[in-house]
């Protein structure tokens, strides 16, 4: 790992839409984000729950499944099966916790890399994700040129700014605030979940814009006609805020939090590098840069900089920003834009690399 | 042996409705590397990759169309041409194709000059506000030209300077670049004599001395 450290056995838990064809010339990684999984599409078994890019992936949307062979995996340090601080540490039958190696976006690709490796394939037609997916698709584009015909990151960076790795800060200290969260080891005890709820509330906020909380929740009151002059919740937004918070506890490992907030504050493709165009010097994928116009948490800036960086290298890159009202969640929620340029931007690439 | 071949060779054919796109088909070799500035939905890019199996990409500033050219497979990125070239490393095209653009350009030297930089050939096609029928068309109404090629009210026109064949030459004999090919259009002919005055479009194949 990065850091120095060993860590094994490890667990990938992955699922694959699709089918792989006979040379092994049509998969896709997929890469979630931040609170994502290796769910990303179709009805899961256990809780019938569409995936988190079920709008995207499947026979006929724009990673089609009829076509490509879809993979998507949880990432290292995550806590949705895949090896993460809430895994058991076979050398002491306890959670790792605290104890587990700092992770980087390197070690989850590379972790990556050996699950293809395994599948045989040796080269993904595509790479892509959103967010910290977006870092991932880079991270592999740059890491294992050889292994990736394109890459198709979204409304991404290639290094986090003060701006955002602050608000993963104010994230990491609600939950370590929280004396529930015990240094971490809350295992078999009550989890920090109100500190988990805040760090939830918080990265909510940044996913939204100005225009779309107004147009979802404006000044609207909750179940009430008049202020209740108490702390109970008044307003709409206050109470959606608090349903996603409660909601993300049952679902995500505090110290998860915690582990891949840092991973994503570390990331940074200028790491050993004099500049961005010269970190860009490996790569040969051919790139679809996305980026949105309401998206303050990433925004088109950032993206801008990656297309600067790769015209500078004279690769093939395809950059678009487009325009939404939803934020940094756009790239979950705009899905009809989002399908044509990726059809074509595939089709395309496909065609070109058989 | 009648004069109809003659005819014929004067016969511009049209490339998606387009004859100053049939000139560039013409110029452009096969398996190069081409820069479309201003390219729109990116049909030419398309028409090139898949004709002459060029490395096709795109500059264009309007979001829909950048969308609708990737949608086609195109590697285009929105930017402004004004100031979108200076990433490019020297060379990095075989050729830069600015068609009818610029005259819709800022600064359209310094867009000349980087596309001179970016690339080893240069291929500039410009409608020609010397034809007579702008002339015409000035004398008579005694306001802002209006024509088929320039179809505009001055108050709403994307054309924000206005240049004629000759204006073009003098500028490649002030700027001392190389021309090795030129083609002046008029509807679907090649014009022969008095560009100035027939050619509505004209098409330059240039490049650095």
């Amino acid at each position: 790992m990065d850091n120095g450290a060993t860590l094994a056995p490890v667990d990938v838990a992955y699922e694959t839409y699709g089918e792989l064809n006979a040379k092994k010339t049509n998969a896709i990684l997929i890469l979630h984000a931040f609170s994502g999984d290796a769910h990303a599409a179709g009805i899961s078994h256990e809780a019938g729950k569409p995936g988190w890019w079920d709008n995207m992936i499947g026979p006929g949307k724009a990673f089609d499944t009829n076509k490509y062979f879809v993979i998507c995996s949880n990432v290292l340090g995550g806590c949705r099966g895949t090896t993460g601080p809430a895994s058991v540490n076979p050398a002491t039958g306890c959670p790792y916790a605290m104890s587990f190696p700092v992770i980087t976006i390197g070690d989850m690709v590379r972790l990556q890399k050996m699950l293809i490796d395994w599948f045989g394939i040796e080269r993904l037609l595509s790479v892509s994700g959103g967010s910290m997916g977006g870092m991932q698709a880079l991270e592999w584009a740059l890491a294992y040129p050889e292994r990736v015909v394109s890459a198709i990151p979204i409304a991404t960076t290639t290094r986090h700014s003060a701006q955002q790795i602050a608000f993963n800060e104010v994230g990491r200290q609600a939950i370590m605030a929280d004396p529930d969260w015990n240094e971490g080891n809350y295992h078999g005890r009550k989890p920090p979940a109100r500190g988990l709820a805040v760090a939830r509330m918080v990265g909510h906020i940044t996913y939204m814009s100005d225009d779309s909380m107004r147009e979802k929740f404006g000044r609207r009151l909750r179940g009430k006609e008049n202020f209740g002059f108490d702390f109970d919740v008044d307003f709409e937004v206050e109470s959606y805020l608090r349903y996603r918070g409660s909601e993300f506890v049952n679902r995500f490992d505090a110290n998860s939090y915690l582990y891949i907030t840092k991973a994503m504050d570390y990331f940074d493709l200028t790491n050993g590098h004099s500049t961005l165009s010269t970190a860009f010097s490996a790569a040969t994928a051919r790139f679809l840069v996305i980026s949105f116009s309401s998206d303050w948490l990433y925004p088109s800036y950032q993206s801008q900089e990656i297309v600067r960086a790769l015209r500078t290298r004279n690769c093939d890159v395809a950059y678009v920003e487009l325009p939404s009202n939803y934020g940094h969640d756009a790239f979950l929620v705009d899905v009809a834009e989002q399908t044509d340029l990726i059809r074509g931007f595939l089709g395309s690439t496909f065609e070109k690399a058989q | 042996m009648t004069a109809e071949p003659q005819k014929k060779t004067a016969f511009v054919p049209e490339v998606l409705g387009r004859s100053d796109y049939a000139i560039i088909g013409e110029i452009v070799e096969p398996n190069t590397k081409v820069l479309d500035l201003g390219c729109g939905e990116g049909e030419l890019l398309q028409w090139l990759a898949e004709n002459k199996g060029v490395d096709a990409r795109g500059v264009e500033i309007s979001s829909a169309r950048v969308q609708r050219a990737i949608a086609r497979g195109v590697s285009v990125y929105q930017g402004d041409i004004d100031e979108g070239l200076a990433d490019y490393p020297n060379q990095a095209f075989d050729y830069v194709v600015l068609s009818q653009t610029l005259q819709q350009t800022q600064r359209p030297l310094k867009v000349l000059h980087e596309m001179l930089r970016v690339g080893r050939r240069v291929i500039v096609a410009f409608p020609n506000f010397g034809h007579w029928r702008v002339r015409l068309s000035m004398l008579v109404s005694g306001g802002a030209p209006k024509t088929k090629l320039f179809p505009y009210n001055w108050y709403d026109s994307p054309n924000i300077h206005f240049l004629t064949v000759s204006d073009f030459e003098s500028l490649i004999s002030a700027e001392r670049l190389a021309v090795e090919r030129r083609y002046f259009l008029a509807g679907h002919h090649k014009v022969h004599a008095m560009p100035n005055l027939l050619a509505e479009v004209a098409v330059y194949l240039i490049r650095a001395m």
